[in-house]
């Protein structure tokens, strides 16, 4: 089965081919960040234009690439949800009008369950059941995954994601959109153990997280320094080890609580080189995507398509997506 | 034979023109565009017997209009045009609404006003040239005191569209010498963007479905982080 993955849920256009058989065949990716440097963040009706122009483009680059038409394509996965309504919209208005044309099926995909199936494009995939960390710029939530599409909910962030409190702590620290792998960046030059933050809730138990906080602390140190360059990346090194052991240490309770023995990491954070060398001292096998997965992606989406089509997976001729929608409201394929 | 299709506005409707004639659905459904546009389509070709393959050419209601709406039906219409290999044709929502007019009253000399928001029209006149409505100036988004008038020497023409009852206050003043009716209840009609297809497909004038862009008209949506500054007092 070969099926075309679109994502089009913020502000990166993906389009991807994926094979059951064969795996990923090709893929390409345009990102709007400059389009929306300007602005400060992404704005929506500006992404749901771009993404217009962008699709049909990137489907016909994507299909050259892996030597395929149209005609070799058995169906298309489109991201349905959760996202930006009108970027959305645009994604699924030509994925679902293109397969109805095509007279093969369509399914719409929901995006966190593309992240969190993106370790699967890699070589050495995991293989269900596993425990899940997905962080990214719009969610932080640890998952129980004992089969595909089953997920269980163990933790998630009561206020900022994991992404969105690196985002914000880079602009209030005054780096340029989009801030957090910058702050990861300047982390690397940053030195160990002149600042200290909390690790939000993790003197409680669960696996709940709470990431609003570090912000401040982040930006008390801040004014409270000479703000010299060298201050600026003591105090990102600070918060990108707070994050980070509090992300490790949910993790390790996680593994014990459901005494699964592999890891899977997905998410734009999950391309931050601390954390994933954290991780790796976990007692589970830990999996990630390669670092162009962590972030919004067709391949993801073809991927998690595929899988749901080759189970069974229908749905009328109809346009329809859920800017909301809970990952644990999905069903098993 | 072309299929046509318009989500620009509380409307939607799809339409297959026939050398025996036009097959179309027209249904008022705020928010339902992208549950039936699909049926629709597929309604109205299975009435004219004709397969998406068998079309020449698709034509939609490019805008201007509500941005989703309009985006809605260049994504549709380009999704059909990759799927079968065929060519777009982009018909202007306002003009569309002048055809109508033409060919449900016979106005000759139309003026366009779609309520834009945020105090403004989309606004564009139309006159009669070589048996169809044409433009006589290029369509704007405008505030209604703005909207230019026209030429005083034939001084017969019909508003159309809901901007004439949205802005009724500031438009009739100065335009009530100028109109022999009005008419606001008119929406954007694949029908009529059918119409107007007919004679584009004539011409030559159709694109590759990757190359088109609906057209917002209003293209200033968000102020940059300067902007924001600026502003500040
Ligand atoms: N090296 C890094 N270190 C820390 N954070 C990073 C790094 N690289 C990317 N990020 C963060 O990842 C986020 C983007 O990831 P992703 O594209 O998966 O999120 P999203 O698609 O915006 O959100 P969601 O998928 O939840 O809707 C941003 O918040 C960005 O700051
Ligand atoms: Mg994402």
């Amino acid at each position: 089965m070969i099926t075309l993955g679109i994502e089009t849920s913020c502000d990166e256009s993906g389009v991807a081919v994926y094979s059951t058989k064969q795996g990923l065949l090709s893929h390409q990716l345009f990102s709007q960040i400059k389009l929306h440097a300007e602005y400060g963040g992404v704005v929506p009706e500006l992404a749901s234009r771009d993404h217009i122009r962008r699709v049909l483009p990137l489907i016909k680059q994507t299909l050259k690439e892996a030597d395929l038409t149209l005609a070799d394509i058995d169906g298309i996965a489109y991201t349905a949800g959760p996202g930006l309504i009108g970027a959305l919209m645009t994604g699924a208005s030509i994925a679902r009008s293109l397969a109805w044309g095509l007279n093969i099926p369509a399914v719409g995909v929901h995006h966190m369950e593309g992240h969190l199936l993106a370790p699967l494009l890699e070589p050495n995939p995991p293989q269900f059941p596993f425990v899940a960390l997905l962080v990214s710029g719009g969610h932080t939530m640890l998952v129980d995954v004992p089969r595909l599409g089953e997920y269980h909910l163990l933790g998630e962030s009561v206020d900022d994601a994991a992404g969105e409190a690196f985002d914000k702590t880079a602009k209030l620290l005054g780096l340029d959109y989009p801030g957090g792998p910058l702050l990861a960046k300047l982390a690397l030059q940053g030195r160990s153990g002149l600042y200290r933050f909390p690790r939000p809730m993790t003197d409680r138990p669960g696996c709940d997280f709470s990431f609003s906080g570090l912000k401040t602390s982040t930006l008390t140190a801040w004014q409270n320094s000479t703000q010299t360059e060298q201050d600026k990346a003591d105090i990102a090194r600070a918060f990108e080890e707070a994050v980070v052991d509090t992300l490790t240490i949910k993790c390790r309770r996680a593994i014990e609580q459901t005494g699964r023995k592999q890891l899977v990491v997905a998410g734009g954070v999950g391309a931050n080189q601390r954390l994933r060398a954290q991780l790796a001292t976990l007692p589970a096998q830990v999996f990630f995507p390669r670092l162009e997965f962590c972030t919004d992606n067709g391949a993801m989406i073809a991927l998690a398509g595929a899988l749901r089509l080759a189970a069974g997976a229908m749905e009328p001729p109809i346009i329809q997506v859920r800017p909301r929608w809970p990952l644990m409201e999905l069903s098993a394929a | 034979m072309i299929l046509a299709l318009d989500t620009s506005s509380e409307a939607c409707s799809a339409a297959v023109w026939t050398p025996n004639g036009c097959f179309s659905r027209f249904e008022l459904t705020p928010k339902a565009h992208t549950q039936l546009i699909l049926p629709m389509i597929e309604q109205v070709l299975l009435e004219a017997n004709v397969t998406l393959q068998q079309i020449e050419a698709i034509a939609f209601g490019c805008g201007p209009g509500a941005f989703t709406g309009v985006r809605i039906a260049t994504g549709v219409a380009q999704g059909l045009a990759l799927a079968a290999d065929k060519r777009l044709i982009p018909v202007s929502t306002l003009a569309a609404m002048a055809q109508q007019a033409y060919q449900t009253q016979q106005a000759e000399q139309v003026l366009v006003a779609l309520d834009a928001r945020m105090g403004e029209v989309y606004w564009g006149s139309y006159g009669l040239i070589d048996g169809r409505m044409q433009p006589l100036m290029a369509e704007c988004v405008i505030a209604p005191n703005d909207a230019p008038l026209p030429p005083a020497v034939a001084s017969s023409w019909v508003g159309v569209g809901n901007g004439w009852r949205q802005y009724e206050a500031l438009l009739m003043p100065r335009f009530v010498n100028y109109l022999t009716d009005i008419q606001t209840d008119c929406l954007p009609n694949a029908t009529y963007v059918a119409q107007l297809a007919v004679y584009a497909y004539q011409q030559g004038e159709l694109i590759d479905p990757a190359l088109v862009e609906p057209v917002y008209l209003r293209n200033k949506v968000a102020l940059t982080t300067l902007e924001r500054t600026a502003l500040k007092p």
